[in-house]
């Protein structure tokens, strides 16, 4: 297999405490198992992927065109699916499933998830901004200050930080270090932390 | 919490550490590594505070060496803590023993016997 990639729900975080007395702070994903539901091919569909269901349900519970489509592929309904682009030589069919076990400790992950979403927010909290003072006879506590100068250049420069909706993104966090897999809970542990609140999906590529 | 964190926490905790609080005198035994030989570092003191974070509980033990006051900080579950062994129980009206820092002489170590 050529590349490896998976569907994990956020479980939460812990540390690890190995033999050598260090902590490890990791975060533990409930990796799959996950089925895969089609394939793409470059001749049928002019690019390569694969597509994997995550998280088993009743075919009723999905929508109508939905249903139609798990039928044809007769590998049942999934509640998540999630398309992966790799090249062609990533020997899996259709039907196959992957499990947490296709990731070995010590090799590299990126993970990818939706970040918590933290609505309108000021321009401190989304974009590091300093405070005025509180106290004082201030009234500058949490304001954006100024947004530019006067007659030259006449207007806001583009891409000037403000106020506005933060969070809710799509993030990938790239080389993060597999320190255990428990392949009978189907656990992965990954060093550090991954966007996302529990019981997030995240999709979870080999680095 | 989820149930698996609680899982995956308490397969990390030892299950023979003595329940250990602030105010105790206690002797901490801990594996010391110095190129291949290991060996075992005895160290006495009081403990200072106890931080509890499930399998990351640590506790903060204060001696005095020379007259200069020491802390050092220990995992309770670390595999590099071999064993803790109280000596005395103290009793305490706080659950943090950051008065003892500025005490000098023979009121610095002094803690009421819990019993």
């Amino acid at each position: 297999m050529s590349k490896k990639f998976l569907l994990g729900k956020k479980i939460g975080m812990t540390s690890l405490i190995t033999e050598d007395g260090e902590v490890i702070p990791v975060t533990v994903i409930e990796a799959g198992p996950c089925k895969v539901v089609k394939i793409q091919t470059p001749e049928r569909d002019g690019y390569s992927s694969v597509l994997l269901g995550f998280v088993s349900i009743d075919e009723k519970k999905v929508s109508k065109p939905l249903q139609g489509f798990f039928k044809k592929q007769k590998v049942g309904a999934y509640r998540i699916l999630s398309e992966f682009r790799t090249d062609e030589q990533h020997g899996v069919e259709v039907g196959q499933d992957i499990s947490a076990t296709t990731f070995e400790p010590q090799t590299k992950v990126n993970v990818r998830g939706r970040t918590i979403g933290r609505g309108f927010a000021g321009t401190i909290k989304r974009w590091n901004f300093r405070r005025g003072p509180m106290t004082h006879g201030s009234k500058s506590h949490r304001i954006t200050g100024s947004i530019g100068a006067g007659t030259t250049p006449g207007r806001v420069l583009k891409g000037k930080k403000m106020a506005g909706r933060y969070g809710n993104d799509n993030v990938t966090i790239r080389n993060l270090a597999v320190v255990k897999v428990d392949a009978s809970k189907n656990l992965l542990f990954v060093k550090g932390a991954v966007p996302g609140k529990r019981n997030g999906i995240l999709e979870i590529e080999a680095a | 919490m989820s149930l698996t964190i609680q899982e995956i926490e308490k397969d990390q905790m030892k299950k023979n550490v003595p329940s250990v609080s602030e105010g105790d005198t206690v002797v901490v035994s801990k594996i010391i590594t110095e190129g291949k030989k290991s060996r075992i570092q005895k160290y006495e003191g009081v403990v200072l505070k106890k931080q509890n974070t499930r399998s990351r509980t640590q506790i903060t033990v204060r001696k005095v060496v020379d007259k200069i006051g020491v802390e050092k900080t220990f995992l309770l579950h670390s595999p590099l803590v071999e064993k803790i062994e109280v000596i005395k129980r103290g009793k305490t009206r706080r659950a943090r023993l950051y008065y003892l820092r500025k005490r000098t002489g023979k009121k610095a170590t002094r803690i009421k016997s819990a019993d």
